[in-house]
């Protein structure tokens, strides 16, 4: 069997809201370089594929857990010089942000990281008061305008050729202008003419990934995204909801974890977390061991998904067990890499480097 | 008192001040040369590095322009990722209070002081014109006489988001669990001519409360604005005289905002050629102007005063006989030095005055009256000037634009830096972790 996608979602001190108490948690130390980059290593070094990073234009809602956070894209360009493999996901927010910001940021990441950034967008209405002027938009429009969004950030990453720059010394050219291209985008949200600022990045497209719920976000993964996260409850489940998606290439479910040496031990820990705040999700969770995980991914993996996108319950205990526990495991299985391949992260996940829709016979 | 010469580089950029087409130019958008600059800088103890901005790419003729180099990272993301390989540099990068939202900004900059432990800079600049508009969701036109107002109420604004949280309501007791002194951290309500906003924001106070504030302003709106909320001006005034000028200006603006003149530090931009001798840097210097003035750069840069197009005539030959068109500059777009000539006919007059009594073709009169070299000799030639411009309150010190990258910087931090060194005037280690620190900043 083909091995399966692994993804971590990183987010403050882990996913329960109780997991800053925790003895290993560093919970004064959330907003520093050092933090990420020991999780993101941590990551690496499991050879894990890539790693989400969450974000929000307001503070966390559960009064127990972690407030405060810093922007996702810049704590992914500050790791991305100190690590080497593993790809670098930052979470936008499509309804309060620049389309045209967003797809250089991302371009900028992508070179940082020389080929490992992707995108992870997310349209929310939350927080709109932050920004002022904006009307609160119906689940519909929002996902129109991240559709629209998805679209100019794609075109201004073409809106260079690959080889626009010529350094031609007989003419004096910089760049050959026929080789950049106005994307003239004109939509119900925006209008945007282009070209980027941003030469071509070098995965010449970065994937976009987004979590989906339900009917509306699936199609709109259908018509914007390379990667989309679902949240089945179980496996009939990931079946019932993999049937709904078409044409996405890769379909990764998201879980929650919290990982132990024996179920019981995790099933305790989880009880004592919930004791000291209270947790929903949005995801299944599963409490166990690496082995009972690994059987659980890839009893699910047969329905249709290629990946998983773990969140751990606790940083950084959960995602050891990941890197420390769950990969070894799937690798005696034969089922998981020993190592990374060169490559960039479109090339990990299969995704060959797209031609660019504007230039000559591309189309 | 000796002063003490406070030094930053600025990345080589979008004009023919950089000299792509040498031999030694690398690329320009590549990380590994953004970090060969980042790293020098920081082996020569500069206090900075820095970052323009320029969010529409420019036209001439209604051509996008091809001549200089084109293309550029997002300021904020580089900059982030520089803190990773750097670990005293400041970073500080221009970002647009037209094209943006204060929340955002606000959070970008706290985040990279948080990342890079206080290290950020933020250089305010506000633009008003439509044809950057064109990209932006909110770009519409705004009327030049509101750009002021718009730019320093956003940085207004910043300030109160950055001041939201006081820095001590993060406890996380993990006994107690309580994470907060608070239930409501970095509240904020902000409701003027241009921003309505309320609501929490989510960025924790970051190791300088506010990231360092840089204005380039040159009108007399400019300067007050950089008077009453700047820490730190970029000026164009690199010589003595003129410099001492503007020096004397702006310091003596701090009185009626309570501040003290060294509150407020005078950096202008200054460019370099060295050599082994004095004759060996003028001669490379002049090599270097014809470098960056192509026959093709002359004619263009003709055009921008000129506002017509000038592509029949001949780089090596005379001036044109006709007069620039008067009123509004139309040829070329997205290029912020047009504006300043502010008549342009009597710049053609005073050119072709010069042209005549020098025998100067275009292309010989263009390097002559564009930018030159503002530092030209040996490492002690040159050491010797910065010293004694900064000890005569020129400025406190300069922002040093290589004209190769990315390894323009490297002869200056090896020869003129030991130098300004030995004199006692410039740091041998950084003392501070902070930009604010390395600026002497209050």
């Amino acid at each position: 069997m083909t091995a399966p996608y692994l993804a971590v979602a990183l987010d403050g001190a882990g996913w329960h809201p109780a997991a800053w108490r925790e003895a290993d948690a560093r919970p004064t130390e959330l907003l520093t370089a050092r933090y990420w980059t020991d999780l993101v290593r941590e990551a690496e070094d499991g050879l894990l594929d890539l790693v989400t990073f969450e974000d929000s234009f307001g503070l966390q809602s559960t009064r127990e857990g972690v407030r405060g956070r810093l922007d996702a894209t810049l704590i992914a360009a500050a790791v991305a010089p100190r690590t080497s493999r593993i790809g670098l996901v930052p979470t936008v927010i499509t309804s309060h942000t620049e389309p045209f910001h967003i797809s250089k940021a991302v371009a900028t990441l992508d070179y940082a990281s020389t080929g490992r950034a992707g995108v992870r967008v997310r349209a929310s209405a939350e927080h709109a008061k932050h920004v002022g002027r904006r009307q609160d938009l119906g689940v519909d429009d929002l996902l129109d305008e991240a559709a629209d969004y998805v679209e100019v950030v794609r075109r201004l990453w073409d809106s260079w050729e690959d080889d626009a720059e010529i350094r031609d010394a007989a003419t004096g050219r910089f760049v050959d202008r026929d080789k950049l291209h106005y994307i003239d985008f004109v939509g119900r949200w925006f209008s945007v003419k282009g070209p980027s600022i941003t030469p071509r990045p070098p995965q010449g497209q970065p994937p976009v990934f987004a979590l989906a719920h339900a009917a509306p976000v699936y199609r709109f993964a259908e018509r914007s995204v390379d990667v989309v996260f679902v949240t089945p409850r179980d496996a009939d489940d990931a079946a019932a909801i993999t049937a709904q998606i078409t044409g996405v290439p890769h379909v990764f479910a998201d879980l929650t974890v919290f990982l132990d040496d024996s179920a019981g031990a995790a099933a305790d820990r989880l009880a004592r977390l919930d004791d000291l705040a209270s947790f929903t999700t949005d995801t299944a969770v599963f409490t166990g061991t690496p082995t009972g995980l690994a059987d659980l991914l890839l009893a699910w993996q047969v329905k249709g998904l290629s990946g998983f996108r773990l969140r751990p319950g606790a940083l950084p205990h959960d995602l050891t067990a990941i890197t420390r526990g769950l990969v070894p495991e799937l690798q005696a299985r034969g089922v998981f890499r020993r190592g990374y391949g060169a490559g960039t992260l479109r090339d990990r996940l299969g995704l060959s480097r797209p031609a660019n829709r504007y230039a000559v016979g591309a189309r | 008192m000796t002063k003490q010469v406070h030094l930053a580089a600025h990345f080589p950029g979008v004009n023919n001040t950089t000299v792509w087409s040498d031999p030694a130019a690398g690329s320009h958008i590549e990380f590994s040369s953004f970090e060969h600059f980042a790293r020098t800088a920081e082996r020569a103890r500069f206090d900075f590095l820095f970052l323009a901005e320029g969010l529409r790419l420019r036209e001439q003729g209604g051509q996008i322009y091809d001549l200089d180099v084109v293309g550029r990272p997002d300021t904020f993301t580089v900059l982030a990722a520089l803190s990773a390989v750097t670990a005293h540099l400041g970073l500080a990068g221009t970002i647009n209070s037209t094209f943006n939202e204060p929340y955002e900004v606000a959070r970008q900059f706290a985040s990279l002081d948080h990342l890079s432990g206080g290290r950020a800079a933020w250089n305010v600049v506000t633009s008003w014109d439509a044809f950057t508009g064109e990209n932006f969701r909110r770009g519409g036109f705004l009327a030049e006489v509101d750009r002021y107002a718009r730019a320093e109420q956003f940085l207004r604004t910043a300030w109160q988001l950055f001041d939201s949280w006081h820095g001590d309501e993060i406890v996380a007791d993990k006994e107690t669990g309580r994470f907060l002194t608070t239930s409501s951290p970095g509240e904020f309500a902000h409701r003027d001519d241009h921003f309505d906003i309320a609501g929490n924001f989510n960025v924790p106070r970051s190791p300088q409360g506010r990231p360092v504030i840089f204005q380039a302003g040159d009108s007399n709106e400019g300067r007050e604005f950089a008077a009453a909320t700047a820490d730190a001006i970029f000026s164009r005034h690199g010589t003595l005289e003129a410099g001492q000028a503007f020096y004397a200006d702006v310091k003596g603006r701090l009185a009626r905002y309570g501040r003290t003149p060294d509150s407020l530090k005078v950096l202008p931009a200054a460019t370099f050629v060295l050599g082994d001798t004095d004759a060996d840097a003028r001669e490379l210097a002049a090599v270097v102007r014809r470098q960056q003035v192509s026959g093709q750069t002359a004619i263009k840069l003709l055009e921008q005063v000129w506002n017509a197009d000038l592509s029949a005539y001949d780089p090596d030959g005379p001036l044109p006989e006709t007069d620039p068109l008067p009123g509004e500059h139309t040829l070329s777009k997205g290029r912020a030095s047009v504006r300043m000539t502010r008549d342009p006919v009597a710049t053609a007059r005073q050119w072709r005055e010069l042209a005549e009594e020098k025998n100067l073709s275009i292309r010989e009169l263009m390097i002559e009256v564009s930018a030159r070299q503002t530092f030209i000799g040996s490492a002690s030639t040159v050491a010797e000037q910065i010293n004694d411009l900064v000890q005569r309150d020129a400025s406190d010190g300069f922002i040093l634009v290589p004209h190769l990258t990315p390894g323009g910087l490297d002869v200056f931090a090896d020869t003129v830096v030991p130098l300004l060194q030995e004199r006692g005037v410039f740091r041998t280690e950084y003392e501070g972790t902070t930009l604010r620190s390395h600026l002497g900043l209050p």
